[in-house]
Protein backbone atom coordinates (compact mmCIF):
# COMPACT_ATOMS: atom_id res chain seq x y z
CA UNK A 1 0.00 0.00 0.00
CA UNK A 2 2.87 2.36 0.83
CA UNK A 3 4.42 1.59 -2.55
CA UNK A 4 1.11 2.32 -4.26
CA UNK A 5 1.01 5.71 -2.47
CA UNK A 6 4.52 6.52 -3.65
CA UNK A 7 3.66 5.59 -7.22
CA UNK A 8 0.60 7.84 -7.20
CA UNK A 9 2.51 10.75 -5.64
CA UNK A 10 5.34 10.75 -8.15
CA UNK A 11 3.38 9.97 -11.31
CA UNK A 12 2.04 13.16 -12.83
CA UNK A 13 -1.38 11.89 -13.81
CA UNK A 14 -2.50 8.39 -12.89
CA UNK A 15 -4.26 8.15 -16.25
CA UNK A 16 -0.87 7.75 -17.92
CA UNK A 17 0.32 5.00 -15.54
CA UNK A 18 0.90 1.52 -16.94
CA UNK A 19 2.25 -1.28 -14.78
CA UNK A 20 4.34 -3.92 -16.57
CA UNK A 21 5.17 -7.01 -14.52
CA UNK A 22 8.14 -9.25 -15.19
CA UNK A 23 7.22 -12.93 -14.74
CA UNK A 24 7.12 -14.91 -12.67
CA UNK A 25 7.64 -13.00 -9.43
CA UNK A 26 6.52 -9.60 -10.65
CA UNK A 27 3.06 -10.78 -11.68
CA UNK A 28 1.46 -11.32 -8.23
CA UNK A 29 3.00 -8.07 -7.00
CA UNK A 30 1.66 -6.29 -10.09
CA UNK A 31 -1.85 -7.54 -9.34
CA UNK A 32 -1.63 -6.38 -5.71
CA UNK A 33 -0.42 -2.94 -6.83
CA UNK A 34 -3.22 -2.58 -9.39
CA UNK A 35 -5.79 -3.38 -6.66
CA UNK A 36 -4.17 -0.97 -4.20
CA UNK A 37 -3.93 1.80 -6.79
CA UNK A 38 -7.61 1.31 -7.55
CA UNK A 39 -8.64 1.60 -3.93
CA UNK A 40 -6.50 4.76 -3.62
CA UNK A 41 -7.62 6.53 -6.77
CA UNK A 42 -10.69 4.72 -8.08
CA UNK A 43 -8.91 4.11 -11.38
CA UNK A 44 -7.85 0.73 -12.68
CA UNK A 45 -4.34 0.98 -14.10
CA UNK A 46 -3.56 -1.43 -16.99
CA UNK A 47 -1.25 -4.31 -16.13
CA UNK A 48 1.00 -5.82 -18.79
CA UNK A 49 3.17 -8.90 -18.52
CA UNK A 50 6.55 -8.86 -20.22
CA UNK A 51 8.86 -11.87 -20.39
CA UNK A 52 12.50 -10.82 -20.61
CA UNK A 53 14.01 -14.22 -21.44
CA UNK A 54 14.60 -13.45 -25.12
CA UNK A 55 16.41 -10.23 -24.11
CA UNK A 56 18.77 -11.78 -21.58
CA UNK A 57 22.52 -11.34 -21.89
CA UNK A 58 23.33 -14.75 -20.43
CA UNK A 59 21.70 -17.24 -22.77
CA UNK A 60 24.42 -19.80 -22.53
CA UNK A 61 26.09 -21.30 -25.53
CA UNK A 62 25.68 -24.79 -24.13
CA UNK A 63 23.01 -26.55 -22.19
CA UNK A 64 19.28 -26.22 -22.58
CA UNK A 65 17.48 -22.96 -23.07
CA UNK A 66 15.15 -21.56 -20.41
CA UNK A 67 11.43 -21.95 -20.96
CA UNK A 68 9.66 -18.86 -22.18
CA UNK A 69 6.90 -17.24 -20.17
CA UNK A 70 3.89 -15.34 -21.45
CA UNK A 71 3.98 -11.77 -22.71
CA UNK A 72 0.69 -9.90 -22.76
CA UNK A 73 0.78 -6.18 -23.42
CA UNK A 74 -2.85 -5.01 -23.44
CA UNK A 75 -2.24 -1.48 -24.70
CA UNK A 76 0.38 0.73 -26.29
CA UNK A 77 3.21 2.04 -24.11
CA UNK A 78 3.64 5.24 -26.13
CA UNK A 79 3.68 8.34 -23.87
CA UNK A 80 2.78 6.28 -20.83
CA UNK A 81 4.52 6.31 -17.46
CA UNK A 82 5.55 2.67 -17.39
CA UNK A 83 6.41 1.10 -14.05
CA UNK A 84 8.30 -2.18 -14.34
CA UNK A 85 7.28 -4.50 -11.52
CA UNK A 86 9.73 -7.08 -10.21
CA UNK A 87 9.80 -9.11 -7.00
CA UNK A 88 13.51 -9.14 -6.24
CA UNK A 89 16.12 -6.91 -7.87
CA UNK A 90 19.79 -7.73 -7.52
CA UNK A 91 22.26 -7.36 -10.39
CA UNK A 92 19.88 -5.20 -12.43
CA UNK A 93 20.31 -7.34 -15.51
CA UNK A 94 16.69 -8.42 -15.67
CA UNK A 95 15.58 -4.79 -15.44
CA UNK A 96 17.99 -3.90 -18.25
CA UNK A 97 16.45 -6.68 -20.36
CA UNK A 98 12.97 -5.46 -19.40
CA UNK A 99 13.78 -1.91 -20.54
CA UNK A 100 15.07 -3.17 -23.89
CA UNK A 101 11.96 -5.31 -24.35
CA UNK A 102 9.75 -2.35 -23.46
CA UNK A 103 11.35 -0.17 -26.14
CA UNK A 104 10.28 -2.73 -28.77
CA UNK A 105 6.69 -1.98 -27.82
CA UNK A 106 6.94 1.78 -28.27
CA UNK A 107 8.24 4.93 -26.60
CA UNK A 108 7.13 5.37 -23.00
CA UNK A 109 7.43 8.91 -21.63
CA UNK A 110 9.02 7.57 -18.42
CA UNK A 111 10.16 4.19 -17.20
CA UNK A 112 10.32 3.51 -13.47
CA UNK A 113 10.99 0.41 -11.43
CA UNK A 114 9.16 -0.95 -8.41
CA UNK A 115 10.54 -3.95 -6.52
CA UNK A 116 9.50 -5.68 -3.35
CA UNK A 117 13.04 -6.51 -2.35
CA UNK A 118 16.32 -4.87 -3.20
CA UNK A 119 19.04 -7.29 -2.23
CA UNK A 120 21.99 -5.28 -3.53
CA UNK A 121 24.92 -6.49 -5.66
CA UNK A 122 24.05 -4.26 -8.62
CA UNK A 123 26.18 -4.88 -11.72
CA UNK A 124 24.53 -2.22 -13.89
CA UNK A 125 23.67 1.43 -13.21
CA UNK A 126 20.01 0.73 -12.41
CA UNK A 127 18.09 2.48 -9.67
CA UNK A 128 14.87 1.27 -8.12
CA UNK A 129 12.30 4.04 -7.79
CA UNK A 130 9.98 2.35 -5.31
CA UNK A 131 11.32 -0.36 -3.06
CA UNK A 132 9.50 -2.46 -0.49
CA UNK A 133 12.46 -3.47 1.59
CA UNK A 134 16.22 -3.48 1.33
CA UNK A 135 17.68 -6.76 2.41
CA UNK A 136 21.45 -7.04 2.59
CA UNK A 137 22.52 -10.44 1.30
CA UNK A 138 25.50 -12.42 0.19
CA UNK A 139 25.62 -12.99 -3.57
CA UNK A 140 25.14 -16.74 -3.09
CA UNK A 141 22.02 -16.34 -0.92
CA UNK A 142 18.61 -17.03 -2.34
CA UNK A 143 15.63 -14.84 -1.62
CA UNK A 144 12.40 -16.78 -1.65
CA UNK A 145 9.12 -14.98 -2.08
CA UNK A 146 5.96 -16.49 -0.63
CA UNK A 147 2.42 -15.25 -0.89
CA UNK A 148 0.39 -15.55 2.28
CA UNK A 149 -3.03 -14.30 3.34
CA UNK A 150 -3.29 -10.60 4.11
CA UNK A 151 -1.84 -9.31 7.33
CA UNK A 152 -1.95 -5.70 8.50
CA UNK A 153 1.42 -4.90 7.03
CA UNK A 154 2.15 -6.10 3.46
CA UNK A 155 5.67 -7.11 4.32
CA UNK A 156 5.21 -9.20 7.38
CA UNK A 157 8.44 -10.86 8.01
CA UNK A 158 11.93 -11.09 6.69
CA UNK A 159 13.18 -14.09 8.51
CA UNK A 160 16.11 -16.34 7.95
CA UNK A 161 15.49 -20.04 7.52
CA UNK A 162 18.48 -22.28 7.63
CA UNK A 163 17.78 -25.10 5.20
CA UNK A 164 19.40 -28.25 6.42
CA UNK A 165 19.73 -29.86 3.01
CA UNK A 166 21.12 -26.76 1.31
CA UNK A 167 24.41 -25.18 2.14
CA UNK A 168 23.44 -21.62 1.32
CA UNK A 169 21.41 -19.37 3.53
CA UNK A 170 17.90 -18.72 2.29
CA UNK A 171 16.11 -15.55 3.18
CA UNK A 172 12.41 -16.10 3.24
CA UNK A 173 10.20 -13.10 2.76
CA UNK A 174 6.52 -13.50 3.41
CA UNK A 175 4.25 -11.05 1.72
CA UNK A 176 0.64 -10.40 2.55
CA UNK A 177 -1.87 -10.93 -0.23
CA UNK A 178 -5.58 -10.28 -0.03
CA UNK A 179 -7.14 -13.64 0.77
CA UNK B 1 15.79 -33.02 -22.96
CA UNK B 2 15.97 -31.83 -26.55
CA UNK B 3 19.22 -32.91 -28.17
CA UNK B 4 21.67 -30.85 -30.11
CA UNK B 5 20.05 -31.40 -33.51
CA UNK B 6 16.45 -31.63 -34.72
CA UNK B 7 16.61 -34.47 -37.23
CA UNK B 8 13.24 -36.14 -36.93
CA UNK B 9 10.13 -36.53 -34.81
CA UNK B 10 11.07 -40.17 -34.30
CA UNK B 11 13.93 -39.03 -32.01
CA UNK B 12 11.76 -36.70 -29.91
CA UNK B 13 9.89 -37.66 -26.77
CA UNK B 14 6.38 -36.52 -25.99
CA UNK B 15 7.86 -34.03 -23.50
CA UNK B 16 10.29 -32.67 -26.13
CA UNK B 17 7.40 -32.11 -28.53
CA UNK B 18 5.40 -30.33 -25.84
CA UNK B 19 8.35 -28.11 -24.93
CA UNK B 20 8.75 -27.12 -28.59
CA UNK B 21 5.02 -26.41 -29.00
CA UNK B 22 4.88 -24.38 -25.76
CA UNK B 23 7.91 -22.35 -26.87
CA UNK B 24 6.27 -21.75 -30.25
CA UNK B 25 3.15 -20.38 -28.53
CA UNK B 26 5.35 -17.72 -26.88
CA UNK B 27 6.96 -16.96 -30.24
CA UNK B 28 3.54 -16.35 -31.82
CA UNK B 29 3.20 -13.22 -29.69
CA UNK B 30 6.30 -11.68 -31.29
CA UNK B 31 4.66 -11.95 -34.71
CA UNK B 32 1.80 -9.76 -33.48
CA UNK B 33 4.07 -6.88 -32.43
CA UNK B 34 4.79 -3.81 -34.48
CA UNK B 35 8.51 -4.50 -34.10
CA UNK B 36 8.64 -8.20 -34.98
CA UNK B 37 12.16 -8.83 -33.76
CA UNK B 38 13.87 -9.85 -30.53
CA UNK B 39 17.65 -9.76 -30.00
CA UNK B 40 18.02 -13.37 -28.82
CA UNK B 41 20.25 -14.69 -31.63
CA UNK B 42 22.05 -11.42 -32.33
CA UNK B 43 25.51 -12.10 -33.72
CA UNK B 44 24.67 -15.71 -34.57
CA UNK B 45 24.76 -17.09 -38.11
CA UNK B 46 22.10 -19.37 -39.56
CA UNK B 47 22.80 -21.09 -42.86
CA UNK B 48 19.85 -22.45 -44.84
CA UNK B 49 21.40 -25.22 -46.93
CA UNK B 50 18.79 -26.22 -49.48
CA UNK B 51 19.84 -28.88 -51.99
CA UNK B 52 16.25 -29.13 -53.16
CA UNK B 53 14.26 -26.06 -54.15
CA UNK B 54 11.74 -24.97 -51.53
CA UNK B 55 10.28 -21.51 -51.44
CA UNK B 56 7.93 -21.89 -48.51
CA UNK B 57 10.02 -23.77 -45.99
CA UNK B 58 13.12 -21.76 -46.78
CA UNK B 59 11.27 -18.44 -46.50
CA UNK B 60 9.68 -19.54 -43.25
CA UNK B 61 13.06 -20.51 -41.75
CA UNK B 62 14.54 -17.24 -43.02
CA UNK B 63 11.83 -15.09 -41.44
CA UNK B 64 12.07 -17.11 -38.23
CA UNK B 65 15.83 -16.53 -38.00
CA UNK B 66 15.49 -12.84 -38.77
CA UNK B 67 12.81 -12.34 -36.11
CA UNK B 68 15.32 -13.72 -33.61
CA UNK B 69 17.96 -11.31 -34.99
CA UNK B 70 20.21 -14.05 -36.44
CA UNK B 71 22.20 -13.35 -39.59
CA UNK B 72 20.54 -15.65 -42.12
CA UNK B 73 22.41 -16.85 -45.19
CA UNK B 74 20.71 -18.89 -47.90
CA UNK B 75 22.89 -21.45 -49.63
CA UNK B 76 20.88 -22.77 -52.55
CA UNK B 77 21.95 -25.31 -55.10
CA UNK B 78 21.41 -23.28 -58.25
CA UNK B 79 24.66 -21.64 -59.20
CA UNK B 80 26.55 -23.08 -56.23
CA UNK B 81 29.59 -25.30 -56.02
CA UNK B 82 27.26 -28.29 -55.66
CA UNK B 83 26.43 -27.98 -59.34
CA UNK B 84 30.19 -27.95 -59.91
CA UNK B 85 30.29 -31.52 -58.56
CA UNK B 86 31.57 -30.75 -55.08
CA UNK B 87 30.91 -33.69 -52.74
CA UNK B 88 28.47 -33.36 -49.87
CA UNK B 89 31.20 -33.63 -47.27
CA UNK B 90 33.35 -31.02 -48.97
CA UNK B 91 30.39 -28.67 -49.02
CA UNK B 92 29.86 -29.40 -45.32
CA UNK B 93 33.49 -28.73 -44.44
CA UNK B 94 33.41 -25.48 -46.38
CA UNK B 95 30.35 -24.32 -44.50
CA UNK B 96 31.74 -25.46 -41.17
CA UNK B 97 34.82 -23.31 -41.72
CA UNK B 98 32.52 -20.28 -41.85
CA UNK B 99 31.45 -20.95 -38.23
CA UNK B 100 27.68 -21.02 -38.47
CA UNK B 101 25.70 -21.42 -35.24
CA UNK B 102 22.93 -23.47 -36.84
CA UNK B 103 22.48 -25.15 -40.24
CA UNK B 104 19.04 -25.88 -41.71
CA UNK B 105 19.24 -28.67 -44.31
CA UNK B 106 16.89 -29.84 -47.04
CA UNK B 107 18.01 -32.69 -49.34
CA UNK B 108 16.25 -35.10 -51.67
CA UNK B 109 18.12 -38.04 -50.17
CA UNK B 110 17.00 -39.42 -46.80
CA UNK B 111 19.66 -39.31 -44.11
CA UNK B 112 21.71 -36.40 -45.44
CA UNK B 113 20.93 -34.13 -42.44
CA UNK B 114 21.98 -36.96 -40.10
CA UNK B 115 25.30 -37.36 -41.92
CA UNK B 116 25.88 -33.60 -41.83
CA UNK B 117 25.10 -33.53 -38.12
CA UNK B 118 27.99 -35.92 -37.58
CA UNK B 119 30.39 -33.67 -39.45
CA UNK B 120 29.34 -30.12 -38.62
CA UNK B 121 30.13 -28.43 -35.34
CA UNK B 122 26.89 -26.47 -35.47
CA UNK B 123 23.50 -28.01 -34.68
CA UNK B 124 21.52 -29.24 -37.70
CA UNK B 125 17.79 -28.82 -38.27
CA UNK B 126 16.27 -31.16 -40.85
CA UNK B 127 14.03 -29.20 -43.22
CA UNK B 128 13.04 -32.32 -45.14
CA UNK B 129 15.12 -35.31 -46.25
CA UNK B 130 13.80 -37.42 -49.11
CA UNK B 131 10.73 -39.45 -48.16
CA UNK B 132 11.99 -39.73 -44.59
CA UNK B 133 11.07 -36.85 -42.25
CA UNK B 134 10.03 -33.20 -42.25
CA UNK B 135 9.96 -32.45 -38.54
CA UNK B 136 9.25 -28.70 -38.64
CA UNK B 137 6.19 -29.29 -40.84
CA UNK B 138 4.80 -31.96 -38.51
CA UNK B 139 5.44 -29.76 -35.47
CA UNK B 140 3.65 -26.79 -37.03
CA UNK B 141 0.78 -29.14 -37.88
CA UNK B 142 0.63 -30.29 -34.25
CA UNK B 143 0.75 -26.66 -33.10
CA UNK B 144 -2.15 -25.78 -35.42
CA UNK B 145 -4.24 -28.75 -34.30
CA UNK B 146 -3.57 -27.97 -30.64
CA UNK B 147 -4.59 -24.37 -31.24
CA UNK B 148 -7.93 -25.41 -32.75
CA UNK B 149 -8.68 -28.49 -30.64
CA UNK B 150 -6.94 -27.53 -27.35
CA UNK B 151 -5.65 -31.06 -26.74
CA UNK B 152 -4.30 -33.62 -29.21
CA UNK B 153 -4.76 -36.69 -27.02
CA UNK B 154 -7.86 -38.62 -28.03
CA UNK B 155 -8.31 -36.97 -31.44
CA UNK B 156 -8.67 -38.89 -34.67
CA UNK B 157 -6.34 -37.61 -37.40
CA UNK B 158 -6.71 -38.87 -40.98
CA UNK B 159 -3.86 -38.31 -43.42
CA UNK B 160 -4.86 -38.71 -47.06
CA UNK B 161 -2.65 -39.12 -50.10
CA UNK B 162 0.70 -40.56 -51.11
CA UNK B 163 1.70 -41.88 -47.69
CA UNK B 164 4.55 -43.98 -49.07
CA UNK B 165 6.46 -41.06 -50.57
CA UNK B 166 5.58 -38.41 -48.00
CA UNK B 167 7.99 -37.21 -45.32
CA UNK B 168 5.20 -34.99 -44.01
CA UNK B 169 3.01 -38.06 -43.43
CA UNK B 170 5.78 -40.00 -41.72
CA UNK B 171 6.72 -37.15 -39.35
CA UNK B 172 3.07 -36.51 -38.55
CA UNK B 173 2.45 -40.21 -37.87
CA UNK B 174 5.29 -40.22 -35.33
CA UNK B 175 4.20 -36.95 -33.78
CA UNK B 176 0.46 -37.39 -33.46
CA UNK B 177 0.77 -40.97 -32.15
CA UNK B 178 3.30 -39.81 -29.54
CA UNK B 179 0.82 -37.17 -28.38
CA UNK B 180 -1.92 -39.78 -28.02
CA UNK B 181 -4.02 -39.25 -31.16
CA UNK B 182 -5.45 -42.06 -33.27
CA UNK B 183 -3.86 -41.72 -36.70
CA UNK B 184 -5.40 -43.15 -39.87
CA UNK B 185 -3.87 -43.06 -43.32
CA UNK B 186 -5.82 -43.31 -46.55
CA UNK B 187 -4.90 -43.56 -50.20
CA UNK B 188 -4.81 -45.88 -53.18
CA UNK B 189 -3.08 -49.18 -52.29
CA UNK B 190 -0.10 -48.17 -54.44
CA UNK B 191 0.48 -45.19 -52.16
CA UNK B 192 0.27 -47.03 -48.84
CA UNK B 193 3.51 -48.62 -47.62
CA UNK B 194 3.00 -52.34 -46.95
CA UNK B 195 4.13 -52.12 -43.34
CA UNK B 196 2.56 -48.76 -42.50
CA UNK B 197 0.45 -50.24 -39.70
CA UNK B 198 3.66 -51.13 -37.84
CA UNK B 199 3.93 -47.37 -37.15
CA UNK B 200 0.78 -47.62 -35.05
CA UNK B 201 -1.71 -46.30 -37.59
CA UNK B 202 -4.71 -47.82 -39.36
CA UNK B 203 -4.58 -47.92 -43.17
CA UNK B 204 -7.65 -47.46 -45.34
CA UNK B 205 -8.25 -47.60 -49.07
CA UNK B 206 -11.81 -46.34 -48.61
CA UNK B 207 -11.87 -42.62 -47.92
CA UNK B 208 -15.31 -42.61 -46.37
CA UNK B 209 -14.30 -45.15 -43.72
CA UNK B 210 -11.04 -43.32 -43.09
CA UNK B 211 -12.68 -39.97 -42.37
CA UNK B 212 -15.69 -41.33 -40.50
CA UNK B 213 -15.76 -39.43 -37.22
CA UNK B 214 -12.33 -37.80 -37.74
CA UNK B 215 -11.39 -34.51 -36.04
CA UNK B 216 -8.56 -33.60 -38.41
CA UNK B 217 -8.30 -34.25 -42.15
CA UNK B 218 -4.88 -33.74 -43.62
CA UNK B 219 -4.62 -33.84 -47.40
CA UNK B 220 -1.14 -34.33 -48.86
CA UNK B 221 0.09 -32.83 -52.08
CA UNK B 222 -0.11 -35.17 -55.06
CA UNK B 223 3.03 -34.64 -57.07
CA UNK B 224 1.25 -34.73 -60.41
CA UNK B 225 4.44 -33.87 -62.24
CA UNK B 226 6.14 -37.01 -60.97
CA UNK B 227 3.45 -39.56 -60.40
CA UNK B 228 0.86 -39.53 -63.12
CA UNK B 229 0.63 -42.99 -64.59
CA UNK B 230 2.76 -44.46 -61.86
CA UNK B 231 0.55 -44.88 -58.81
CA UNK B 232 -2.96 -44.23 -60.03
CA UNK B 233 -4.74 -44.22 -63.38
CA UNK B 234 -5.38 -40.50 -63.63
CA UNK B 235 -5.45 -37.30 -61.62
CA UNK B 236 -9.18 -37.06 -62.22
CA UNK B 237 -9.80 -40.47 -60.80
CA UNK B 238 -7.65 -39.66 -57.75
CA UNK B 239 -9.54 -36.48 -57.21
CA UNK B 240 -12.91 -38.23 -57.45
CA UNK B 241 -11.87 -40.99 -55.03
CA UNK B 242 -9.53 -39.28 -52.57
CA UNK B 243 -9.93 -35.54 -53.15
CA UNK B 244 -11.70 -33.71 -50.32
CA UNK B 245 -14.81 -31.66 -50.97
CA UNK B 246 -17.79 -30.49 -48.92
CA UNK B 247 -19.81 -33.64 -49.62
CA UNK B 248 -17.10 -35.98 -48.31
CA UNK B 249 -16.54 -33.72 -45.31
CA UNK B 250 -19.96 -34.72 -43.96
CA UNK B 251 -18.57 -38.07 -42.86
CA UNK B 252 -16.06 -36.37 -40.54
CA UNK B 253 -16.98 -34.73 -37.23
CA UNK B 254 -18.99 -31.58 -37.58
CA UNK B 255 -16.14 -29.41 -36.23
CA UNK B 256 -13.39 -31.20 -38.16
CA UNK B 257 -10.58 -29.08 -39.58
CA UNK B 258 -8.91 -29.50 -42.97
CA UNK B 259 -5.15 -29.16 -43.32
CA UNK B 260 -2.67 -29.22 -46.19
CA UNK B 261 1.11 -28.71 -46.10
CA UNK B 262 0.99 -26.73 -49.36
CA UNK B 263 1.34 -25.94 -52.14
CA UNK B 264 -2.23 -27.05 -52.92
CA UNK B 265 -3.21 -28.62 -56.23
CA UNK B 266 -6.62 -27.03 -56.39
CA UNK B 267 -9.25 -29.46 -57.57
CA UNK B 268 -7.00 -32.47 -56.96
CA UNK B 269 -6.49 -33.04 -53.21
CA UNK B 270 -8.81 -30.24 -52.18
CA UNK B 271 -11.83 -28.74 -53.88
CA UNK B 272 -11.65 -24.95 -54.39
CA UNK B 273 -14.35 -24.31 -51.82
CA UNK B 274 -12.30 -26.14 -49.16
CA UNK B 275 -8.99 -24.53 -49.98
CA UNK B 276 -10.18 -21.03 -49.20
CA UNK B 277 -12.57 -21.18 -46.28
CA UNK B 278 -13.13 -22.75 -42.90
CA UNK B 279 -12.83 -25.53 -41.97
CA UNK B 280 -9.54 -25.16 -43.84
CA UNK B 281 -6.74 -23.94 -41.55
CA UNK B 282 -4.05 -23.84 -44.23
CA UNK B 283 -3.05 -20.22 -43.63
CA UNK B 284 -2.91 -20.82 -39.87
CA UNK B 285 -0.43 -23.59 -40.66
CA UNK B 286 1.74 -21.15 -42.61
CA UNK B 287 1.55 -18.51 -39.87
CA UNK B 288 2.37 -21.06 -37.17
CA UNK B 289 5.29 -22.30 -39.26
CA UNK B 290 7.25 -19.12 -38.57
CA UNK B 291 6.63 -19.27 -34.80
CA UNK B 292 7.42 -22.96 -34.66
CA UNK B 293 10.69 -22.51 -36.54
CA UNK B 294 11.61 -19.63 -34.22
CA UNK B 295 11.10 -22.06 -31.34
CA UNK B 296 13.39 -24.65 -32.94
CA UNK B 297 16.08 -22.04 -33.62
CA UNK B 298 15.81 -20.68 -30.07
CA UNK B 299 16.11 -24.16 -28.58
CA UNK B 300 19.15 -25.33 -30.60
CA UNK B 301 21.01 -22.44 -32.30
CA UNK B 302 24.41 -21.79 -30.82
CA UNK B 303 24.41 -25.03 -28.87
CA UNK B 304 27.54 -26.29 -30.55
CA UNK B 305 29.81 -27.99 -28.09
CA UNK B 306 32.04 -29.86 -30.46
Amino acid sequence: MRMAHEIVESADGIDRLYLVAIPNGGVPLGRILVDNLESLTGLRVPLGILDTTLYRDDLSLHGSRPLLRPTEMPSSVDDRVVVLVEDVVSTGRTIRAGMDALMDFGRPSHVRVVALIDRGHRELPIKIDYVGKNIPTQPEDKVIFREEPMASDPIKEAGQDKQTHQAELQLVVRVGVKA
Amino acid sequence: MIGRDILGIEDLSKEDIETILDTAVRMQEIGTREVKKVPTLRGRTQINLFFEPSTRTQTSFEIAGKRLAADVVNFSVAGSSVSKRETLLDTAKTLDAMDPDVVVVRHKVAGVPHRLAEVLRAPVINAGDGAHEHPSQALLDMLTVREHKKCIEGLTVTIIGDIAHSRVARSNIYGFTKLGAEVRVAGPPTMLPADVESLGVKAYTNLREAIDGADVLMALRIQTERLEGACFPSVREYSATFGLDRAKLHFAKEDAIVMHPGPVNRGVELAHELADHRPSVILDQVRNGVALRMALLYLVAGRGGR
